[in-house]
């Protein structure tokens, strides 16, 4: 059975007798283990729809299921039992700020109602996990940003939950610190199982370390699958846009330049040949690269790169059958990406 | 002048002063204290949003409040004698000093709760906590450091005024100064209640500001 499903999703907000629609009919299937990415920019929808996989939104029409668990058949109190099944972290980490290290990791089990004791005892286990067991007694206030996600993180698996949802949980955090994050997240997932749910408009965040990804763009969920696939042959304009990051948003400017635009992906073995060199040799024609980046996608090195091609239809045909023959992958970039 | 009669009148004084100052304000933050958490969770971005009961602690606290303290003295001279037996007395004066203290207090207790970050109350609810659990294990820890600023201030507030009912025979140092620096021209026995008023609210406000900051985790 799937951890979590979500079955055409509505939700609207009431703002000063406006009807706001956040998110549109939305179904999505989340399977056990899975470590899955749900992006989108801001104001897409996506907090918003994390928010309804533990009912702290109510969506206005349609059903979440937990375990094959209708969340909207439960009781407040069913459902808040079920909210501790369910760990949560935040882009702001919201630890409790009047309270050390070890009293926040123990907070939720407090709520829970288990016994001081051993309540210590669990999160004395769960801040070695995160290595900051030598932190327990310090305040949040004396902790770096990294160090406040871990907590925050320790806090979160306290009652041993099935499902983490993460909210823009490293948004805050610099490079480093957020690939040492999505380490800890890894590890947690390979070793205790928990199945995480990355909200995220970063992504290298989801390419880094999810399985799966949904992308959210204006309340709709527009395209869903690997992100190996994904990231190779975006389909969606939303996901063209996240892939190719703000920089390949093109000004008005640039899109009065006619000259033709392909992206291409390097997969597996391609990435070490040096096709560009072998195209040029081959059709003696300069072609202008305007992006390059390699990214590890699952653990694989993928290459994109943003090619501007020489004038002359024939010559770009040929060009581009050219790289598909190597073994790549060719698509158009359009001006208004 | 200060003769043993005279210190023994202001030993009395700073002890019914005090007497009416800590009592009003227990007493006042036993009413305003739950009257400022009802009004925080069902302000419409509370824990629990009611517009009904909102709108009519929002109505009662206000009225109240609007009222200058004096004029609220005289008004509740009835209801005091209902009461305490008497209109007139240290003991009379903590009633029109309570209901005077308690709209004012849960004003302060409602601001001090909304300044809580409310990620940390959404964090709460995401580990199942119920509103009760959100209120007492969350919002009055998260929010004790700005909830004792707030007595403090409240204490000052209700010193002042105690010492303002003794233009109606409030008793405490104020009733002191009234008697004797108002009706009798001695400025001198007026002077020294002055002063002692003014060291009793500098202790109250030191007192308060240095257990509030050795209480803060926040910035060490």
């Amino acid at each position: 059975m799937s951890e979590i499903e979500i079955r055409n999703l509505t939700k609207r907000f009431e703002v000063e007798n406006n009807t706001v629609t956040a998110l549109r009919d939305i179904s999505l299937v989340i399977e056990k283990g899975d470590i899955f990415g749900i992006i989108g920019m801001s104001g897409a929808g996506k907090s918003t729809l994390v928010r309804t996989i533990n009912y702290l939104e109510k969506p206005s029409e349609g059903q979440v299921f937990i375990d094959g668990t209708n969340l909207a058949e439960l009781t407040e109190r069913q459902l808040r039992k079920k909210r501790s099944e369910i760990g949560m972290i935040f882009q702001n980490f919201n630890l409790l700020e009047q309270k050390n290290v070890i009293d926040n990791v123990c907070f939720p089990l407090e709520i829970a109602g288990v016994k001081k004791k051993e309540a210590k005892k669990r999160a004395k286990e769960l801040l070695k996990t995160v290595n900051l067991l030598e932190k327990e007694r310090a305040y949040p206030s004396q902790l770096s940003g990294g160090q406040k996600q871990r907590v925050a993180i320790a806090r979160a698996l306290a009652t041993d939950p099935k499902i983490l949802l993460c909210d823009e949980a490293t948004s805050a955090l610099d490079p480093q610190t957020t690939a040492s994050i999505l380490k800890l997240l890894r590890q947690i997932n390979e070793n205790m199982g928990i199945t995480i749910v990355i909200i995220t408009h970063q992504m290298s965040v989801v390419t880094e370390i999810c399985k799966k990804v949904a992308i959210i763009d204006n309340g709709r969920l527009v395209e869903e699958g690997l992100v190996e696939k994904i990231f190779e042959a975006p389909g969606s304009d939303a996901a063209k846009e996240l892939i190719a990051g703000k920089d390949m948003r093109f000004s008005p400017l640039q899109s009065m330049d006619a000259e033709r635009k392909i992206r291409i992906v390097f997969r597996d073995n391609s990435a070490y040949e040096p096709v560009i060199s072998n195209l040029i040799l081959k059709y003696q024609a300069p072609v202008n690269i305007l992006k390059a980046d390699t990214r590890n996608v699952g653990g694989k090195a993928i290459g994109e790169m943003i090619l501007g091609l020489p004038e002359g239809e024939d010559l770009q045909k040929d060009i581009i059958a050219h790289l598909r023959d190597s073994g790549l992958l060719v698509t158009e970039v359009k001006e208004d990406v | 002048m200060f003769n043993e009669k005279v210190i023994l009148m202001l030993l009395e004084g700073i002890r019914d002063t005090l007497y009416m100052t800590l009592v009003s304000t227990l007493i006042g933050y036993l009413v305003g204290l739950p009257f400022g958490i009802l009004l925080y969770v069902t302000s419409e971005k509370g824990l629990h949003p009611n517009k009904i009961i909102y709108r009519v602690g929002d109505f009662i606290c206000n009225v109240i409040r609007s009222i200058p303290f004096l004029i609220l003295l005289i008004l509740l001279i009835p209801f005091t004698r209902l009461i305490v037996g008497k209109s007139y007395g240290s003991t009379a004066t903590i009633v029109p000093l309570v209901i005077c203290a308690a709209p004012y207090i849960a004003r302060v207790v409602e601001s001090s709760l909304n300044e809580v970050d409310a990620g940390v109350v959404e964090a709460a609810k995401s580990m199942g906590a119920s509103n009760a659990q959100i209120v007492f294990k969350v919002l009055l820890v998260e929010a004790r450091i700005s909830l004792l600023t707030g007595f403090t201030i409240t204490t000052g507030l209700l010193l002042g005024y105690s010492a303002m009912s003794g233009t109606v025979g409030g008793g405490g140092l104020g009733d002191i100064a009234v008697r004797y620096g108002y009706y009798r021209w001695q400025t001198d026995i007026m002077l020294v209640t002055v002063l002692l008023l003014i060291l009793i609210f500098q202790i109250i406000q030191n007192v308060g500001t240095k257990i509030a900051t050795g209480l803060d985790h926040r910035k060490r």
